[in-house]
């Protein structure tokens, strides 16, 4: 089982599809769910404190808007982790909700300079589209190496 | 809703959106209720929200995604169903954080699932030209000169 990095990384789509074809999706949710659920912090309502700019500093530097560096606080550790990654290009839903365009290139910069395998789609917008787009993700997970693979 | 033990490390909830023809989310909260006490599930415009011990909640959705297995996807939500955080009910209505993202992407759950059925029966995929190009920005302006 390797653990799959997904862009944009609240994707219900992609995190469905990793956990379908046997693998681990590393998505924002659980990193959220980490975040809201921890005891003892002290800024609600989402507890993100000034200590999340400063461990973004990791990924960007001290100019970076303190935004892109909270953000990062959260998807840094994500991209750290990943074993593989699938970034669906030019998801301009992506940015809304996730809210920060800079973050999102930042991401997929960090993303692209891991050295792991790693497989750019669009999303589709027809059926023959979407019959590719599942197929070249099915392939690509079970290209990767599963828990079977390793023992 | 808030409970002590929906805050606990261990709780999960999953977002289980429905796509199908033949389940309805009506159907799928049924079947939860008949399996499990230990959860509390929502049921939802698109499908159900289960939330409990994570054990029990993988189990569960399993069980769910068991029943049309191409056309039920499921993802981990950060937010316990009725979070004051994020609840339409105490932020004073209008659609909550996330959900225009979750919209769009369920609009194209029935290609996702026809592409799932086609690819479980090894159908092979219909090679196509290549998708359309976007508009360069030379070929825009020559159209705006040639208007002119």
């Amino acid at each position: 089982m390797s653990k799959v990095f997904i862009y944009p990384t609240n994707s219900l789509i992609l995190s469905d599809l990793v956990e379908r074809f046997g693998h681990n999706p590393l998505a924002i949710m659980s990193k959220i769910r980490e975040k809201i659920t921890t005891i003892g912090v002290d800024s609600p309502p989402l507890n993100i404190t000034p200590k999340e700019p400063e461990m973004g500093l990791k990924y960007a530097a001290v100019e970076v808007p303190a935004g892109v560096r909270g953000r990062m606080a959260l998807v840094g550790p994500l991209i750290d982790d990943a074993e593989a990654a699938i970034i669906v290009r030019d998801a301009t839903i992506a940015f809304g909700c996730m809210g920060c365009a800079r973050t999102n290139e930042l991401t997929k910069f960090l993303v692209r300079k891991k050295d792991i395998p790693i497989l750019e789609v669009e999303y589709p917008d027809s059926d023959e589209d979407g019959q590719e787009f599942v197929y070249r993700i099915a392939d690509f997970l079970k290209s990767l190496p599963t828990g079977a693979d390793t023992q | 809703m808030m409970t002590d033990e929906l805050q606990n490390e261990d709780t999960i909830t999953k977002i289980v959106v429905i796509s199908s023809d033949s389940i309805l989310p009506a159907d799928a909260a049924m079947r939860v209720y008949e399996s499990e006490t230990s959860i509390t599930i929502k049921e939802t415009c698109f499908g159900t929200m289960v939330t409990g011990p994570q054990d029990v909640v993988e189990r569960v959705v399993e069980e769910l995604r068991s029943l049309d297995r191409n056309h039920i996807f499921v993802k981990e939500r950060g937010f316990s169903p009725g979070d004051e955080r994020r609840c339409r009910a105490s932020r004073g209505g209008g659609p909550r954080p996330g959900f225009h993202f979750l919209r769009e992407e369920v609009n194209m759950l029935p290609m996702i699932g026809s592409a799932l059925d086609a690819y479980d029966a090894h159908v092979p995929l219909e090679k196509k030209g290549g998708r359309t190009e976007k508009l360069g920005i030379s070929t825009l302006m020559n159209i705006i000169e040639s208007e002119l």
